[in-house]
This record gives structure tokens, sequence and C-alpha cells, in this order.
């Protein structure tokens, strides 16, 4: 029997992106260049993150014809995003023939009381977490793939470490955590019970995990290697750097040789401006993305 | 004793192929500079982006030490990325090539990740029970020359072929639990 869209195939391809680096694009251009320094996929949309915090005003789905340029140059996966809800912007992506739908917090959402339900799809969803509860109810309502929300367009790492750290945390004491407690937990962290079972007996989550939001320099993609994701999303990070070929090309090299320090020290040299960067203490809570979607 | 088997690790689902080896016995190394290739008695070349796999290859001269070993005889395996890396043409498309299989690839021959789809497929190889196996964005082979074994075709398209120490699949075998292909693998290690 032969099943197009399964679960399976929606996480494989995820399995396939790890190791690698998923850049942001909004142009044919940009896509070309992050193909060139080996990115594992692009990531299409109108603006990059740190703009649209810059310019404010409400962030939506890409124009169409943005997505299908940018399809049309690479080779490698397109991915697009979707507002938090939106099923329809979804559907739209969907039928365009974008391989990976991220229903992200980085655009303004639609609905603030409830997610796509992904289950409907045949093409897969990547969805945000500060927290393993997050990430598994996202993973419930049918993501085949989770990233940390992050800080994002902020240039500031330290919203994805904590992110990643409160995750893996978590992940660690399920795995310690009795059976007869394992209903408590998943009422508290308010995740699938069934879900809660599976972390707590393999001591991981049941998709992929990459970090995204606020990552900025091969070294902060070598560190977040390190916490335990799988890869790596820059946003803003690359096109609004210096030169955006070589910082590109160095976080790719970074991502697989993380542990490297000798060489990561190599990589890291004569990288021009890295994007400005933003102190989240000075972001008021309706400035912090992180907080959109529960 | 132990068989050791690298999987290459620059990049994609080398972790699955890592636990797929362990589980069958093997000592396995993961290969991501040119001096882990030493001392391995085959290689895996995992899924994952060709194009990103090709350019972290080309590293320290790391693509030309695994040609060297391939036209050594020593075995590799290569899935889905792995076999785009090891055909000697890939249809429209200048990327990186490892050169070594007398294949015509072509990338994403099924379509894009919409089209991507799992299957129960015939390989007498591997016996008579068949092979669930996973397609993503996979490739196909268009061509392959006299000297290629075709293994197995999903409606007439070529994705599972050896050629003497070479052995590619444009699907999945790391993913499902069914074994058999990397067994088989292992044996072509203990035959070379």
């Amino acid at each position: 029997m032969t099943d197009i869209g399964s679960f399976k195939v929606k996480t494989g391809l995820a399995e396939m992106l790890k190791g690698g680096v998923i850049m942001d694009v909004t142009t044919p251009e940009q896509a070309i260049i992050a193909e060139e320094a080996g990115a594992c996929a692009v990531m299409a949309l109108e603006r990059v993150p740190s703009d649209i915090r810059a310019e404010g005003g409400v962030a939506r789905m890409a124009d169409p014809s943005i997505v299908q340029s940018i399809m049309a140059v690479v080779s490698i996966p397109v991915m697009a995003k979707a507002r938090i809800g939106h099923f329809v912007e979804a559907r739209i992506l969907e039928a365009l023939g974008a391989d990976y739908i991220d229903e992200s917090e980085v655009l303004t959402p639609a609905d603030d009381s409830y997610h796509i339900n992904k289950h409907d799809f045949k093409v897969p969803f990547v969805c945000g977490c500060r927290n393993l509860g997050e990430a598994l109810r996202r993973i419930g309502e049918g993501a085949a793939m989770i990233r940390t929300k992050g800080e994002p367009g902020t240039g500031n790492v330290i919203e994805a470490v904590r992110h990643m750290r409160t995750v893996m945390s978590e992940i660690r004491a399920l795995t310690l955590t009795p059976k007869e407690e394992l209903m408590s937990a998943a009422k508290n962290m308010g995740a699938p019970y069934d879900l809660v079972l599976y972390v707590a007996e393999h001591g991981k989550l049941p998709v992929v995990n990459f970090a995204a939001g606020g990552i900025a320099t091969p070294a902060d993609a070598a560190l977040m290697m390190h916490l335990g994701v799988d890869g790596i999303f820059v946003g803003s990070g690359i096109f609004k750097s210096g030169d955006p070929k070589a910082r590109a090309k160095a976080i790719v090299m970074a991502t697989t040789h993380y542990k490297d320090a000798k060489l990561l020290a190599e990589i890291s040299k004569d990288l021009g401006q890295p994007m400005s960067g933003i102190e989240i203490s000075t972001l008021t809570e309706s400035q912090r993305m992180q907080e959109r979607g529960w | 004793m132990k068989k050791r088997v690298g999987v290459l690790a620059l990049q994609g689902a080398f972790r699955e192929h890592r636990q797929v080896l362990e589980k069958l016995g093997c000592d396995v190394v993961e290969v991501r500079k040119t001096s882990d290739l030493d001392g391995i008695q085959g290689l895996i070349i995992p899924g994952g982006e060709s194009t990103t796999i090709g350019k972290l290859l080309r590293i320290d001269e790391m693509g030309d030490k695994i040609k060297e070993l391939g036209a050594k005889d020593m075995p590799i395996f290569g899935t889905c990325a792995g076999m785009i890396l090891l055909s000697k043409t890939i249809v429209d498309s200048e990327q990186y090539s490892l050169n070594l299989m007398d294949t015509v690839v072509e990338r994403n021959a099924f379509g894009r990740q919409i089209a991507s789809f799992e299957t129960d497929l015939q390989v007498p190889a591997l016996g008579v029970n068949p092979l669930r196996a996973v397609f993503i964005r996979a490739p196909y082979l268009k061509e392959v020359a006299p000297n290629v074994g075709i293994l197995a075709e999903y409606n007439g398209k070529i994705v599972f072929v050896r050629q003497g120490n070479l052995l590619a699949s444009a699907f999945h075998p790391e993913l499902t639990s069914d074994h058999r292909v990397h067994q088989y693998f292992l044996k072509m290690i203990d035959e070379h």
C-alpha cells in the first residue's frame, strides 16, 4: 500500500535536515546565496524578523509569487511561514508546493486561542516552543518538527538557550519520573499523555528539534548544537550582517563541526559585522514574539 | 571481531544509520574529517541534502579520499542523497559528485515533499517479503550501465542498485525497523 504524506514522511524530511542550517531568505538572489553556502533548506518570507520588528504593523504570509520565485531557483527544500491559527494561509502554501510550513510567532497571530490542526494537511509543519509542554502540544496537533522560539530578530541567543535548556531538563526529569506520576506530569505541563509517555521512555522528543530565534554567529550555532538541538534556523542573522556569503558558509561549517574549537576559531575569522543585536530586557512584553501562541 | 563501519556525519540522517548498525553489532565511526576514514571496512553515505553534503565533502579533500577508497573496492552504501553523490551523472546539475557509479540520477524525481510517500517494495535479493520503503523528495536512476545490477524498481523507476562494492537506494532503510538492507550491505563487507 502506498501512503502519501504520512506522518513518517513528514518527520522523515526533518530527519534529513538534521545537522544542517535553514536560512531565512526574501528574494531568489538570497536563496541562491544560501544554497551556495550549503544551507539544507531555505525559509521564504517577505521580511526577515528584525525588519518585521523595526517596521511594525501586521506581518502576514509572504506573497505567493515570492515563494514561487524562490522555489524556482533552488533545488533544496523551501519552507514558508503561516500565521498561528491561519489554516487558510497554510492551505495556500500547501497548494503552492512549499515543502514545510512554519506556523510561526514571527508573523502576527491570526487566532489567539487555537493553533492549526496540522494532521489535516499533507505538507509537514514546524512549530516553535519555549518548553516541553508547548512542544508536545504542537506535536499533538500534528507538528512533524519542533524548534525553539528564542526571540526572533534580536541577534541575541539567550532566549533560544533558555528554551533549549528548559526542554532538555524537562525531558531528563521525565525519564526519572515513576510511571504512576506521569499522568500528573502530563496534567501539569498541559501535554498529551501518550507523548509524555513516549518522552519518559525514550528520553527525547518524538520529532526533530532545531534551534531558532537569535542565532547570529558560527559560535551561536555551535553552542546550540552542544545543547542538543538537531540543527539551526538562522533568520535575520545572515542577510542583516555585513558579509552574508561568508557568514552563511561559516555557520554551515560550524553546525557540522561544532565540537572542533580549533576549526571554529578559523571559520569565525574575518566575517565582517554581525547583525546589530537587541538586549532582551529592553523589549516590552508586546514586543516579545515568543509570547505569541501557547 | 566487530565490523568497523563508517557513517558520513556531515549533515543528514546519520544518527539513524548509526543506530541500525549498532543494533546489528557493528563498531560505528561517525566520519566528519578525513582521518576518521582510517581503518573503516565500509562506509554509509546517509540521506540529507546532497548539495550541503557535497560542499562539506570538498573541505580537506575528504571527497577525494572517499573516491579513492571506493575505487579500491571498499564497500560504500548511499541512501537518497548518498545515491546522488555516488552517481557519475546528475541530471540538470553541476553539483559535487563522488563520480563512482555508472548511473544517471535525477534529483527530487518524484516531486516535492508533498509527493513524498512510503510503499511496499518487492526486492527479490532480500527475500519474498516486501520491504517497507520511505521515499522523501527522492531521486531515481534514469539510466544505469550494463555493469549495474538493478535490485528494485518502483512503478518502472530504478530505486535500488548494486555495482560491485557500491550499493545505492533512493529510499531510506534507516527509517524503518526492517534491517534487511543494512544486513545485505554488511554481507558485502564480509565478502570483500
